[in-house]
């Protein structure tokens, strides 16, 4: 059953990804058919990154076989030599620049389209994942997937990835370089790494306790607001601001506490990582001299080698940066790849709907919408088709269901309802009314025993044919963002303007809608937040009604309409039920008291059955709960 | 708009101050550090100033980089404790703000809207914040200070900055200038594409059982392609940055090695000197870079500071009079030519013209369709909504002149959106009475009918409801929030369609207790069941803003034709 929908929802940050490599090759599967693009992307990193190394070498060159020399004796053969290294220098450089604007741009082109793609696969799975999985997750779970976790993944593809190869190479360069000059000196670069590597592990694991704490304190925190300000008008009734103030001060005292020591700890690491630098160079220096002194290096050496650990540094810095960020980035795309991993909603119904008149022609939702032109095209193994009339016919023979299997909430249900029939189910909250519609347009599938649709095992028919076949109208309306025009027209796409105002006045909503500003033009923004439950609620009626399926399925469609409205409506259904089957579920009893058939639920048992007079007769359950002798809960 | 919040801050200005002082310290030394390498390689290693210049110089770096670690260490510690802090103020005073708006603001930005502003808004608002703290100032400083160290060292040869600063500057703002409505585009289409995500999660079932997954894709493929296509004509503008950069680094090494390696052969110059020129580049072309990158946050954050600054801008709606009159005693109440309009300039009167007389003690029952302006005619009795024109006056004084908590204390009112908050069964109750005994709870939970199933829970008042807590349903629920008005002891009690969800016979025990309960207490019940309403002593029949009829049972069955209407639709069928 569905469950609360925290819309604030993070994942903890410094999760680590528990599969990296899979993930990985997951992300370049997407970028498949750019292999050629990426190689190049690849290609042009590796020379930016070379004109950095080489830029530094060259460097270094140029001090000690031209500045240098030429500064102790001058000779023309030399400064032309000077003259020649710079202006291959320039090159050098201008080749660099053009290489790393090429693979900045190839990849922003690159990584956008990958995030569509991705963002495109992971929509198409969830619309097409079963009600059973929203159930099971909340929205704000979901959410986070289009947002934190694409918003990570983007960061990493346009920027970690290249910054983390072009920093990987740079450093291998310079390395290998000083293992050249001096192991010596290295010796001291290796032992600057250690100390790096144990500082990123202590502070970096403090402070991802520490962010761990700040996520569950801003999410207590959020949570609160999200409580108290939906309720506001009722804290407003109460006086109950000031209360409510200091239970908030608490929380955010103590977000406040731990969410300072999260950020000191990541604010502290760069001066520390940049001053370790500065310290191994003093060491380099005064290690070098020393060296020097004794003859061991060449002071050119010392002083080349020094200019190379100026260049040790900051690829350091940069690749620890970037780690964390691919981490969390991996982490994310895993999540995503998971819901993108998720069966689908089974189908495997062979049955479709098809208009008479041409029987080829399969509806796909927008041809047309006057479904009294369908029928079922049945295909049977022989590869000949016959065809059966839609008419709307229902029932349930012996069905048992349970949302988890140990817990069933229907057992052995068995019913009947033909065309013009209009069936009431009452019961208690959690009796299994809602459940019982929801497994005709086989949201949820059976467990046991079979539902017939015109005879048809439902399990047969397709689902987009068999959903076609059936409208409803659920207990909480929510609308589209767009005009009350679309939303109508939402129950049939190629429905005309006059038919979305004929069925709205068949819903009783014509009058109410022409009083909104611009009419049926009016824009619906935020859940159609300006218009009241009713209003939506009969919008919702209308979006039924211009569907014209011959079954409908009412489920608590009236519970936030008053009874003079309801009233009204009521006379619009009639029309809009005539020569339909209608069930409808209600917590009213005056809402179906002239149903055909009222079936009394309990405990996923009906335990009455009958019209309203044989029932009241009867003095049983029902009695009961009209006569106000037994309470609904 | 910055300064709007700057307020904020609080306590924790020292720490804002103090921050840039230490990164300004820090990165005084960070760029003095690459003058001490360029000494001791001139005048240690190559010079005569031999071995012990170099041990002298290099220790004197090491206090010099132990010094900085520690300016910069602390430098990090005040910016997370002014940032943090300074988004802690700002969310209280956005609490704050928001406990201070009436029925009027809330509306306007809708719940959901307005937490958003208060959670997502305010954390971005809050790291933006802290980034700007520890850039803004460094980023200055470093450009400044980077370059009068060149200057210092080689004026001559610092003229390369004077060209390549100015190029690099005008550069970069015009691509912000050029990419910052690109970037706003993006923002916009980007949340226009989780807006659609976010529909299609509500709307899951609607989808399914409309057969609508097909349309949805498309919708959802033309706006994420808009999104693609936004994120790339806007950051294709800001990928220049870092090749211009390097275009620059690299055209002023190879002035500098021209230049100045002219300079050094001519021994004007030492080398070191030279090699710490080139590290005055980095240092500066770096700064600009973090100053262009702040421009681009700022970009980003605007958008919830904008947001955010739009709740700290709002009036709330009415104002407590603080020295009005303390609560009322009988509870008489008088509507006196009162319309009303959610919005000012609207002419969509809610409710229109409205003159009536409740004498203390009476029982009013309210009828009418949806929409005709019920909950808004009694919600104006606590002056949740202030009239339009026209006045209301409770016990003969104008509601505007008491004092709002007196007022509301006296008047309790059972709302239409039933809802308990997440805590024990005892905590909801305090609500009507902070210092509630135990005698007390459970007298108005008894009238209220709710003790008997309270007491059915295992922990029945300490029992926890909301997420975590026991199922609720709709008709215990209502008679919670019953109980916690009822405890009030209000003069004047309002039901606004809050006993749909209880069963006939409940509610008749729930009326009868009622009357006990609160004897001469005034009584207006809003309700659809014309028998909710039998203990009613004159019934009001509301109509499109308007009163249709007032009058009694007998009365209204006789006369009101709405009346008689509903009375015949509610009848039907029953015996």
């Amino acid at each position: 059953m569905p469950k609360p929908k925290a819309m604030n929802f993070q994942h903890p940050i410094g999760e680590k990804p528990k599969n990296i490599w899979p993930t990985i090759r997951r992300i370049f599967f997407y970028m498949r058919e750019d292999t050629f693009l990426f190689c190049f992307i690849f290609a042009a990193i590796v020379c930016s990154s070379a004109a950095q190394v080489i830029g530094a070498a060259l460097l270094q060159y140029i001090i000690d076989d031209f500045i240098l020399p030429l500064a102790q004796n001058y000779n023309e053969d030399l400064q032309q030599g000077f003259i020649k290294i710079l202006f291959y220098m320039g090159i050098i450089y201008c080749l660099g620049a053009a290489a790393s604007y090429t693979y900045m741009r190839l990849m922003l082109l690159l990584s956008t389209k990958t995030l569509y793609k991705i963002r495109q696969d992971l929509f198409h799975k969830m619309e097409a994942l079963s009600i059973h999985y929203f159930d099971q997750h909340t929205h704000g779970e979901l959410m986070s997937l289009y947002t934190n976790d694409t918003d990570t993944l983007r960061e990493m593809l346009s920027n970690s990835v290249a910054n983390f190869v072009a920093a990987s190479l740079l450093l291998l360069g310079v390395f290998s370089t000083m293992l050249v000059f001096s192991w010596q000196l290295t010796v001291l670069v290796i032992l600057q790494l250690f100390l790096i590597f144990y500082c990123m592990k202590k502070i970096g694991g403090k402070s991802r306790l520490y962010f761990k704490q700040q996520q569950n304190a801003l999410g207590q925190l959020n949570g609160f607001i999200e409580e108290i300000i939906d309720g506001q008008k009722v804290v407003k009734v109460f006086c109950h601001e000031e209360h409510a103030l200091t239970d908030f001060s608490k929380l955010n005292e103590d977000l406040c506490r731990v969410s300072t020591n999260a950020n000191i700890f990541s604010n502290i690491l760069m001066p520390i990582m940049s001053n370790i630098a500065n310290i191994h160079y003093a060491l380099t220096t005064i290690l070098g001299s020393i060296l020097a002194i004794y003859g061991i290096l060449s002071v050119g050496t010392v002083i080349a080698f020094l200019q190379l650990t100026r260049n040790f540094s900051m690829p350091i810095t940069r690749i620890s940066q970037q780690f964390n960020t691919m981490l969390s980035a991996l982490a994310g795309a895993e999540r995503i790849f998971r819901l993108i991993d998720e069966p689908p909603e089974e189908d495997q119904g062979s049955i479709t709907l098809t208009t008479s008149d041409d029987k080829r022609n399969t509806i796909n939702g927008d041809t047309t919408c006057d479904l009294s032109l369908f029928s079922w095209k049945i295909p049977h193994k022989d590869g000949t088709l016959t065809y059966h009339p839609l008419t709307g016919h229902i029932e349930f023979k012996n069905v048992f269901f349970g949302y988890k299997t140990n817990q069933p909430v229907l057992k052995g249900i068995s019913l009947q309802a033909v065309r013009g029939q209009k069936i009431a189910f009452v019961g208690s909250t959690g009796a299994g009314k809602t459940t019982i519609t929801n497994l005709i347009n086989r949201f949820y599938d059976i467990a046991e025993g079979t539902i017939l649709y015109d005879g048809i095992p439902i399990k047969k028919i397709s689902k987009t044919s068999l959903r076609q076949s059936l409208s409803m109208v659920l207990q909480d309306t929510h609308l589209f963002t767009g005009t009350v025009m679309d939303n109508i027209r939402y129950g049939c796409l190629s429905a005309s303007d006059k038919a979305v105002i004929h069925a709205a006045k068949l819903a009783n909503a014509d009058t109410f809608i022409r009083h909104l500003p611009q009419g049926y033009e009016t824009d619906l923004t935020a859940d159609g937040i300006n218009l009241s439950q009713g209003q939506r609620q009969l919008i919702a009626i209308a979006r039924a009604a211009v569907a014209n399926t011959p079954v409908l399925i009412f489920d608590e469609a009236t519970s936030s309409i008053d009874t003079r409205t309801e009233a009204l409506i009521d006379e619009g259904m009639k029309s809009l039920m005539q020569g339909k089957t209608v069930f409808i579920i209600a917590h009213r009893l005056s809402t179906v008291k002239n149903a055909d058939m009222i079936m009394v639920l309990e405990q996923g048992t009906i335990i009455e059955r009958g019209s309203h007079d044989e029932l009241i007769e009867k003095k049983g359950k029902y009695y009961q709960l009209y006569t106000g002798m037994f309470e609904l809960s | 708009m910055i300064r709007k919040l700057l307020p904020c801050l609080g306590t924790y200005k020292k720490y804002a101050i103090l921050t840039p002082l230490m990164i300004g310290i820090e990165v005084l030394l960070e760029v003095w550090i690459p003058w001490i390498m360029a000494s001791i390689v001139d005048h240690g290693i190559q010079g005569n100033g031999g071995i012990d210049y170099t041990v002298k110089m290099g220790l004197l770096m090491i206090i010099m980089a132990c010094c900085s670690l520690f300016f910069g260490a602390l430098a990090g510690k005040f910016a997370a404790q002014a940032g943090i802090g300074f988004g802690k103020n700002l969310r209280t005073l956005l609490f704050a703000k928001v406990q201070e708006f009436s029925f009027i603001n809330v509306d306007k930005f809708t719940t959901g809207s307005l937490v958003t502003r208060l959670t997502t808004d305010v954390t971005n608002t809050q790291n933006a914040f802290m980034l700007l703290l520890r850039l803004a100032f460094r980023a200055p400083i470093m450009l400044i200070g980077a370059t009068c160290m060149a200057i210092y060292v080689n004026p001559h040869l610092s003229l390369i900055f004077f060209a390549a600063i100015p190029f690099l500057s005008i550069a970069l703002y015009f691509i912000l200038v050029k990419a910052h409505p690109r970037f706003l585009t993006m923002l916009k289409n980007y949340d226009s594409m989780n807006s659609i995500v976010q529909e299609n999660l509500i709307n899951i079932r609607v989808v399914k059982s409309f057969v609508r997954e097909n349309y949805e894709k498309q919708k959802f493929a033309k706006s994420a392609e808009a999104v693609r296509s936004a994120q790339f004509f806007a950051e294709k503008l800001v990928i220049l940055n870092m090749p211009l950069m390097e275009i620059c680094m690299y055209c002023c090494i190879i002035a500098v090695l021209w230049f100045g390696g002219s300079l050094v052969i001519n021994s004007t110059m030492e080398i070191g000197e030279l090699s710490s020129f080139i590290s005055y580049i980095m240092q500066i072309l770096i700064s600009l870079m973090m100053i262009s990158m702040l421009m681009i946050i700022s970009v980003l954050s605007r958008a919830s500071l904008g947001r955010i600054s739009e709740i700290i801008d709002e009036h709330p709606a009415l104002h407590d009079n603080k020295a009005g009159y303390a609560a009322p005693l009988n509870g008489s109440i008088e509507f006196r030519d009162v319309s009303f309009a959610y919005d000012e300039l609207s002419q969509n009167l809610v409710l229109s013209h409205i003159n009536l007389n409740i004498k203390a003690g009476e029982t009013i029952g309210i009828i009418g369709g949806t929409g005709s302006g019920k909950s808004t005619l009694v919600q104006l009795i606590p002056r949740l909504y202030e009239t339009s024109t026209g006045q209301v006056f409770v016990d003969g004084k104008d509601v505007k002149k008491y004092r709002l908590p007196a007022l509301r204390d006296t008047v309790a009112m059972v709302l239409q959106k039933n809802l308990v908050f997440s805590g024990t069964i005892r905590e909801n109750l305090c609500w009507g009475k902070k210092d509630a005994t135990e005698a007390e709870m459970i007298a108005a939970c008894k009238a209220a009918q709710a003790h008997d199933f309270i007491m059915q829970w295992p922990e029945g008042y300490d029992t926890n409801l909301g997420q975590n807590g026991v199922n609720v349903s709709g008709g215990q629920k209502q008679r919670l929030c019953i109980a916690r008005a009822l405890l009030k002891r209000p003069r004047i009690i309002i039901f606004d369609d809050s006993t749909s969800a209880i069963d006939t016979a409940t509610e008749n025990k729930l009326r009868k207790a009622l009357k006990e309960q609160v004897q001469n207490a005034t009584m207006i019940i809003i309700a659809q069941r014309i028998s909710s309403l039998s203990d009613a002593d004159r019934i009001i029949v509301m109509d499109d803003g308007k009163i249709d009829a007032f009058g009694s049972h007998q009365e209204l069955l006789q006369t009101n034709k709405i009346y008689q209407e509903v009375y015949k639709s509610q009848q039907k069928g029953v015996s």
